[in-house]
């Protein structure tokens, strides 16, 4: 099921202008991504967490989510101590764990975490519709913005239509594992998503016509920026601001 | 096929941003007005059918698909791309903005690869259209694998075996993909070939 988990809620943060939020959320993954040192990192996943709470989202669906995020990580920390060539540190029966592979490990767990959880808290606490305006009143390409709103318009139907083709195919006792006769019944079964699809775009866009639609996709959502917007957007790009200076003019 | 938040260094996430603003930039301006509902409703088909899991032997993979995206939609696989990586961003948190740029050319430019070089071996359709499809497949996960990592060893050195490993483990997604593009191709050529390359 594709589902907007944070999307909806009450919060100061939701109650911010999507605009501010998009260009905070931006900023901050951007220092984050570039800085490399533990104590910045640290304050960032801490900013971080101190943000989820500040949006009230739920603690064990976002735990969720970070656990899917750190499967990466977790690959990294199993594979990159061992194969870096550094100082050795430990020894695992014949393996040799180098003190630097162990250092950028922690660094990219402490980044990846740290983003993520920014990322939740500033881009998916508004509905894709709501990202998509932001984008568009933050000047970005009209046909971008309007690729991005149709595409999550029609996510939601294709998946109703690709749940209708695997309940056909169930109901035909077809059950998958390693064979020809799978993948071509997966084949056919996307194949035939596509055929869908490409009608669908077809009606959609005749539809569009007969509505008078003629290349240009109007955003009417106005977005008020308020004081509240103001101050808080001023705040967040001012601590945003320090971690930069912390990180790489002290 | 996704790299975390976090992990590429500065230098690899500015070039991949880079690579991907110039590639969506000349998608988009390929792509007319009128195409753009069409262009939106497949690759949302493509965004849901990257969800189906197939079996592999013990384990299971999902669907890359940036071959044949890139057969049906040419240049438009760029924009359409960095779009549902956007989505799967702010819906599921795979990928993310800082890495948005890099994830879509490890996706996009295999894609719009397979379409230049093996579009036209598609379109003639008979056995050679059958081994066009399949390196298409095959390529497009490939050549994406290989982006993953040297995106990875661009960023340390000593990320070369964990890069290796990632593309090792692809080898036998190649081939599924492969085997799939064909059938699915096929299949098309059959149902809707006016959605094949070269018959517009």
């Amino acid at each position: 099921m594709i589902a907007e988990t944070f999307a909806f809620g009450e919060s100061p943060v939701h109650r911010l202008d999507p605009r501010v939020r998009v260009i905070v959320g931006t900023l901050f993954a951007v220092v984050a991504a570039l800085a490399d040192r533990f104590d910045v990192l640290g304050a960032a996943l801490g900013l971080a967490v101190l943000m989820t709470f500040a949006a009230r989202l739920h603690p064990l669906a976002v735990l969720k989510r970070l656990a899917l995020v750190n499967g990466l990580v977790l690959f990294l920390w199993v594979v990159l101590p061992f194969t870096y060539n550094g100082t050795p540190w430990f020894y695992l029966g014949p393996l040799v764990a180098a003190k630097e592979g162990i250092r950028l490990c922690a660094i990219i767990t402490l980044k990846s975490n740290a983003i993520v959880l920014w990322s939740i808290v500033f881009f998916s606490t508004m509905p894709v519709a709501t990202l998509g305006h932001a984008m568009n009143r933050l000047k970005m390409p009209v046909k971008l913005t309007a690729l991005l709103l149709l595409t999550y318009r029609y996510i939601f139907v294709l998946e109703a239509e690709l749940n209708q083709l695997v309940r056909a195919a169930r109901i035909r006792s077809f059950s998958p594992g390693t064979n020809l006769h799978t993948y071509r019944t997966y084949a056919y079964l996307v194949g035939m998503l596509m055929v869908r699809a490409a009608d669908r775009g077809e009606r959609v866009h005749q539809a569009m016509v007969c509505r008078g639609f003629s290349g240009k996709f109007y955003c009417l959502d106005e977005m008020e920026f308020t004081f509240r917007d103001a101050a808080w957007g001023g705040f967040l790009a001012l601590v945003i601001f320090f971690l930069a200076i912390w990180q790489w003019a002290l | 096929m996704h790299i975390s938040e976090g992990v590429l260094s500065g230098p690899v996430l500015a070039a991949g941003a880079a690579v991907a603003v110039a590639g969506t930039a000349y998608g988009l301006k390929k792509l007319d007005f009128e195409k753009i509902p069409r262009a939106a409703v497949l690759s949302a088909g493509f965004f849901v059918a990257s969800l189906v899991h197939v079996p592999i032997g013990v384990s299971s993979a999902h669907l890359i698909l940036n071959g044949i995206l890139g057969l049906l939609l040419g240049w438009t696989a760029f924009p359409a791309i960095a779009v549902a990586l956007m989505l799967q961003a702010v819906l599921f948190q795979f990928g993310g903005i800082t890495t948005l740029g890099v994830n879509t050319v490890v996706m996009a430019a295999p894609a719009v690869f397979c379409y230049l070089v093996f579009g036209k071996i598609v379109a003639k359709g008979g056995p050679m259209g059958m081994a066009g499809a399949f390196a298409c497949g095959f390529f497009s996960v490939l050549l994406s694998g290989v982006l993953v990592a040297l995106a990875l060893f661009l960023t340390e050195e000593n990320f070369f075996e964990a890069a290796a490993a990632v593309l090792g483990a692809h080898v036998v997604i190649m081939i599924a993909e492969g085997v799939f593009s064909v059938i699915c191709i096929e299949f098309l050529r059959k149902v809707q070939p006016g959605m094949l390359p070269g018959a517009q």
